[in-house]
């Protein structure tokens, strides 16, 4: 079971890069729209951890994304211009790092309250530090205001953002599925059992919030690095909220399913965009339907 | 920093609380009642703005502003917005009255975007900001020096009487014990022979005809509406009701007042202004570390 995970891994990264090299013949929109499934599939993934696997339902997931994106950005936008460009990747490598470790302390901040709070509560909190953060970076004139930061070199190809997306994966899955990890379902299916059996709850809520950030903060960096601007207006709540509804769409804690609802949540108003007047009503309407009709999720296949 | 702004924050922090109070009220109903977070709430509000625009534009004889007119617009706005109310549990939150919480806040926040989606629309609303019309002729009242216009000192004096009614309501009459008694205990309640079902359909009513109120004062104190109007006071409210402990009643009326306060005197600080979006919800992260229930709220045991 180990071996094959690796390979899997090991496949996709390839596979990644591979077809990272021959981009240049695709078409441009088409590939835009690949990388954004790619970043995507990191986002909903290490929210899955949070939201699925532990149970601590968040609203603050694009908060973590904007400081690592913002983070990122800024170490190319003032290191790129000194640097050879053979030192590009690794410095782009450098920032998405920067900003993975930065979110995950920043997720590190938002898990110390769930020592105490659970449920509504804990939702509040989280849809707090969004905005907070959001209110940061938009007061901030270091990371350009309210007009955000432009001109970042657009580093993230194909091979990056799904490179990111396969190692995503398989950490969530191999942390989720390993014996430490079963502490996550522990706390998740009842966390007074869970201390009753010797589980630290706490610990458990606080690591999968800085392991949650550190994906979040990295799938920033690459988004960061596609976009090639970044406003605090991008990181809002709604921004959250696609993820949240691309985590509850593939079935709460089942990796298999959140992936393939981000990749079609993430083409779908792509399809939409002949009716782009009506796009987010009919995206609304969606997510009322599934909760009336099937509000475990729609790919529920596959372990848990 | 003199007596006078002092003062002068005061009122405008009081009226501004006031308007928050209203709308925390119907959060924390529904909380009660159902036990979840009707993200719709804030778009009500919005909906009453708007049903107030329209009256006021379509029908003459209430395009004058005056008490009588004004009152006949608010009171038809609030009985339009408890109908809209009364439909949204009907149709969205019924059918999931079983269901995991979670799945009934998801759809909430579905409802919430379809309404503000489907207000953009150019055949609705349209995405652009309306001028409000003017509902009562409005004057700087001088008192003791300071000006106050008199549109606040309307907005205290109404949600005084509102607060009041509401507490008569709940308190002392046959359909606010059944609430009371539906908050308490659902199962035991329908056991005494109180109509569930009735009993909720009434709260959704109560909470969304105040909401329409607060959006109407809301409006009045703003430089016009727009589909997303509501977003911003009723994020505030909801910070408000869970300031105070959501489900509390008067804890969200304090909420509201505290939270209008703080945001006026640190919005008025020079150099605070633009973080005054940021305090709201870092003083609700504070208050929330050390009392997790809230203000008033109080912490229920989690039974094994």
């Amino acid at each position: 079971m180990r071996g094959r995970e690796k390979l899997f891994l090991l496949i996709a990264i390839v596979a990644a890069v591979g077809l990272s090299f021959a981009s240049g013949s695709f078409n441009r929109y088409y590939l835009g729209i690949a990388i954004d499934v790619g970043i995507n599939i990191i986002l909903a993934v290490s929210l899955n951890l949070i939201n699925g696997h532990t149970g601590q339902f968040s609203l603050g997931h694009a908060g973590f994304m904007a400081v690592g994106g913002y983070m990122a950005a800024k170490l190319t936008l003032v290191c790129g211009p000194m640097l050879p460009p053979a030192a590009q990747p690794f410095l782009f490598l450098g920032a998405l790092l920067l900003g993975g470790i930065v979110a995950a302390l920043a997720g590190l901040a938002v898990g110390v309250p769930s020592l105490r709070l659970r449920g509504d509560y804990l939702a509040i909190v989280t849809l707090g530090f969004g905005e907070i953060i959001r209110v940061i970076f938009q007061t901030s004139d270091f990371f350009g205001a309210a007009t955000g930061l432009v001109g970042i070199s657009k580093l993230t190809s194909f091979g990056w953002a799904w490179g990111f997306a396969a190692i995503t994966v398989y950490i969530v899955a191999s942390l989720v599925n390993s014996t430490y990890g079963r502490g996550f379902i522990a706390v998740h299916d009842d966390e007074i059992a869970a201390s009753a059996m010797g589980i630290n709850p706490v610990r458990y809520k606080v690591t999968a919030f800085v392991f949650g950030a550190f994906f979040a903060g990295i799938a920033g960096g690459l988004y960061a690095h596609h976009k090639a601007v970044l406003s605090p207006g991008g990181f809002d709540f709604l921004k959250s909220i696609e993820i949240v509804v691309m985590v509850i769409l593939g079935g709460m804690g089942r990796t298999a399913g959140v992936v393939l609802a981000a990749i079609i949540l993430t083409i779908l108003p792509e399809l939409l965009r002949g009716v782009s007047e009506y796009r987010m009503i009919i995206y609304s309407l969606l997510i009322i339907g599934l909760m009336l009709t099937r509000p475990q999720g729609l790919f529920t296949f596959g372990k848990k | 920093m003199t007596t006078d702004w002092i003062l002068q924050q005061l009122i405008n922090g009081l009226a501004l609380g006031a308007i928050y109070a209203l709308i925390a009220l119907g959060y924390t109903m529904v909380y009660g009642v159902l036990r979840f977070i009707n993200f719709a709430h804030s778009d009500v509000l919005m909906l009453g703005a708007f049903a107030a625009y329209y009256l006021t534009k379509n029908i003459p004889a209430l395009a004058t502003p005056g008490v009588g007119n004004a009152l006949i617009v608010i009171l038809l706005s609030a009985a339009i917005c408890a109908i809209i109310g009364m439909t949204i549990e009907f149709l969205a939150y019924r059918p999931l009255r079983k269901r995991p919480r979670l799945t009934v806040l998801i759809t909430a926040i579905g409802v919430s975007l379809f309404i503000e989606f489907t207000g953009q629309h150019e055949k609705v609303f349209g995405a652009a900001t309306k001028p409000f019309p003017q509902l009562l002729p409005t004057t700087d009242v001088a008192l003791w020096g300071l000006h106050i216009s008199s549109n606040d000192l309307v907005v205290l004096l109404l949600t005084g009487i509102l607060l009041l009614a509401l507490w008569y309501i709940v308190q002392r009459t046959k359909i606010g014990m059944a609430m009371r008694a539906v908050s308490y205990n659902e199962q035991a309640a329908a056991l005494m022979g109180v109509n569930v079902n009735g009993i909720i359909s009434f709260t959704f009513a109560l909470g969304s005809a105040l909401a329409a109120v607060a959006g109407i004062f809301y409006s009045m104190r703003s430089p016009g509406i727009e589909p997303l109007m509501g977003i911003q006071p009723g994020l505030r409210a909801f910070i408000a009701a869970v300031l105070g402990g959501i489900g509390n009643l008067p804890g969200a009326a304090l909420g509201g007042v505290v939270l209008g306060l703080l945001e006026t005197f640190f919005g008025g600080l020079p150099g605070l202004s633009s973080y005054r979006d940021g305090i709201a919800f870092a003083l609700l992260i504070l208050i929330l570390m050390f009392r997790p229930a809230g203000l008033l709220g109080k912490l229920q045991p989690e039974k094994v």
